[in-house]
């Protein structure tokens, strides 16, 4: 960085893990003034009394449209505001989009500055959305593992099999029905439930 | 050969044209394949619009104005050929400021301008006492919600940037904001004036087409460059919208209609909730007091679904008024330019030169090619000739 001091930038996103994410890829980068928003109540006072720079915010916050009152009504922060977001920034606009961010820049502070900052939020945005599905596929397959040990049990009392044959049986049946094991797992305990 | 369209859409009544278009099938008769999709705010919805994520979306007819004239954001041309609906909005207000209203009241309390003067008295009362000035909610800067409210406050004499606070919140945040006292009043479409109501923190003070007959409230956006680029496109959606919106306003069709809407993955809210607004049919206070109106929300009656480019000159010149953007001939037929009757009646094959009067309860008639004249005779306003 620059000699230029550090903007202040303020995160606005209900998802603390997010959240920290960027606010320590952003430390990384030497932007040292962040501040997280969860709180929704009362936004748009919260950010007048911290008077950022930038504000970068998760696009699935409801809470953008208040911001784009901020930006409309400049009477109240006694200054010009603008959007960083101009006809030249087309591409930055869709990726940042894309990817689920959006941000905002005050008056008076380069673009320049924020093109690297900006870029730096898609990546970590990216990031924290490639790390949430792979939680979900993680607790997916977990479901899934304590499902197919179910109906081995189930399989294993009723035939009267031995674990090791009762997977096999499972696996062949799903190879034969073009289906997955955890399918076949899930019908033997439906079957289960309704024969009780 | 079926077109995949992605269109974005807000939770709100007035997207019933949309979510009617796709769920009964009208939209795949015209060959179309469209994915609804679910947004939580009009930004999102401009923004994704804008850079080609969706091909269409359910807009705020001032947003599509204010996108093709690069008002507040990116310049993005925008064609309207389809309104989604005309008036469906209403102004809440909060049991205590309802009865300082009725206090105050010399006329009828649907009368909009003995509203409005009321509203003056308690204002200028609130001032002398020391009193915080009244907080009224509105859903976004270029909404019509937020010119309804400025030209009733206005016409009795209320400066709506001077003696009260207009505050954006999100729709789904109205009735919390109102219940703890966060706002006194606000402005949104169905179904949250209702909500409101039922949870006995709120009293429907005006249906906005008190205050205006005709007032054009969403429309179906899509890019002007796509939609050049895609005709038969367009043409599809307009014909598969206007079976939906005929198909919306038969009596007989309102409870299934009302039952489409009530899905979780559509608006999801009580289905009789949704029902009273097309019976424009209300209850307006918590003691269970009733009103009707034919004009609270206009889907496909009265060439409602036709777009007419005087409404979008009305709507430039709130912002004008407003002190939004300054007056321009060529910004003021830019405007008039994005709703598009045009393609409205190439893809219906039925030109129909109805024009949906403004009809204003207060000032003269409106005039798209005096729009400073038509100013003038306004003593509130931002805008300096």
């Amino acid at each position: 960085m620059s000699a230029e001091s550090s903007p202040k930038i303020v995160i606005v996103d209900e998802s603390p893990i997010r959240a920290a994410i960027l606010e320590e890829g952003l430390r990384e980068a030497g932007y040292t003034d962040v501040v997280h928003i969860s709180e929704m109540q009362s936004l748009l006072s919260r950010i007048y009394a911290l008077d950022p720079d930038i504000i970068v915010i998760d696009l699935e916050n409801p809470s953008r449209d208040v911001l784009e009152q901020m930006f409309q009504v400049s009477r109240a922060v006694r200054r010009p505001i603008a959007m960083f977001v101009d006809q030249s920034d087309a591409a930055s606009i869709q990726a940042s989009v894309e990817a689920g961010v959006s941000a905002y820049i005050v008056d008076g502070l380069k673009k320049e500055r924020m093109k690297p900052i900006l870029d730096l939020c898609v990546s970590r945005f990216n990031a924290f959305a490639k790390l949430q599905d792979e939680l979900d596929r993680t607790k997916h397959a977990l479901e899934e593992r304590k499902v197919i040990d179910r109906a081995k049990g189930i399989l294993m009392k009723v035939k009267g099999l031995t674990e090791e044959e009762a997977y096999v049986l499972m696996r062949s049946t799903a190879m034969r029905e073009k289906k997955k094991i955890g399918e076949i797992a899930q019908s033997i305990l439906t079957a289960s439930e309704l024969l009780k | 050969m079926t077109t995949p369209l992605r269109v974005g859409f807000i939770p709100l009544v007035d997207a019933a044209a949309l979510i009617v278009a796709v769920d009964k099938g009208f939209a795949a008769a015209e060959g179309l394949d469209v994915t609804l999709v679910r947004e939580v705010s009009w930004s999102n919805v401009r923004d994704k619009l804008n850079i080609g994520l969706f091909d269409a979306a359910h807009l705020l007819a001032p947003v599509a104005i204010a996108s093709s004239l690069g008002l507040g954001h990116v310049k993005v041309p925008i064609a309207a050929p389809f309104n989604l609906g005309l008036n469906g909005n209403a102004i809440t207000v909060s049991p205590a400021l309802h009865a300082a209203l009725m206090d105050e009241i010399d006329g009828d309390r649907f009368d909009p301008m003995a509203t409005s003067q009321a509203l003056a008295r308690v204002v200028a009362k609130r001032r002398k006492s020391g009193a915080e000035p009244l907080t009224f909610g509105m859903t976004f800067p270029f909404s019509t919600h937020n010119y309804q409210l400025r030209f009733w406050m206005a016409a009795g004499g209320v400066d709506p940037d001077e003696d009260i606070q207009l505050v954006v919140l999100p729709p789904p945040y109205m009735v919390d904001s109102l219940a703890n006292g966060h706002v006194d009043a606000f402005c949104v479409g169905a179904p949250w004036n209702s909500v409101a109501v039922d949870l006995g923190i709120g009293h429907i003070l005006h249906f906005v087409s008190d205050i205006l007959l005709s007032a054009v409230e969403k429309v179906l956006a899509v890019r002007q460059a796509w939609s050049e680029k895609h005709p038969d496109a367009v043409a599809s959606l307009v014909r598969a919208h206007l079976r939906a919106a005929e198909f919306i306003e038969q009596p007989e069709n309102r409870s299934e209609v009302a039952r489409i809407l009530a899905q979780p993955e559509r608006i999801g809210v009580d289905a009789s909730v949704i029902q009273r607004t097309f019976d424009g049919r209300l209850k307006i206070a918590p003691d269970g007091t009733m009103r009707e109106s034919n004009r609270y929300l206009l889907v496909g009656r009265e060439a409602a679904a036709r777009p007419d480019p005087g409404q979008a000159a009305w709507l430039y010149a709130q912002m004008v008024r407003w002190g939004q953007t300054p007056f321009k001939p060529e910004a003021l037929k830019s405007a008039m330019a994005v709703f598009r009757p045009d393609l409205y009646d190439a893809a219906s094959g039925r030109p129909t030169g109805v024009p949906n009067l403004i009809g204003a309860f207060a000032g003269p008639p409106f005039d798209p090619s005096d729009v400073p004249g038509h100013l003038a005779a306004f003593k509130i306003g931002r805008w300096k000739p």
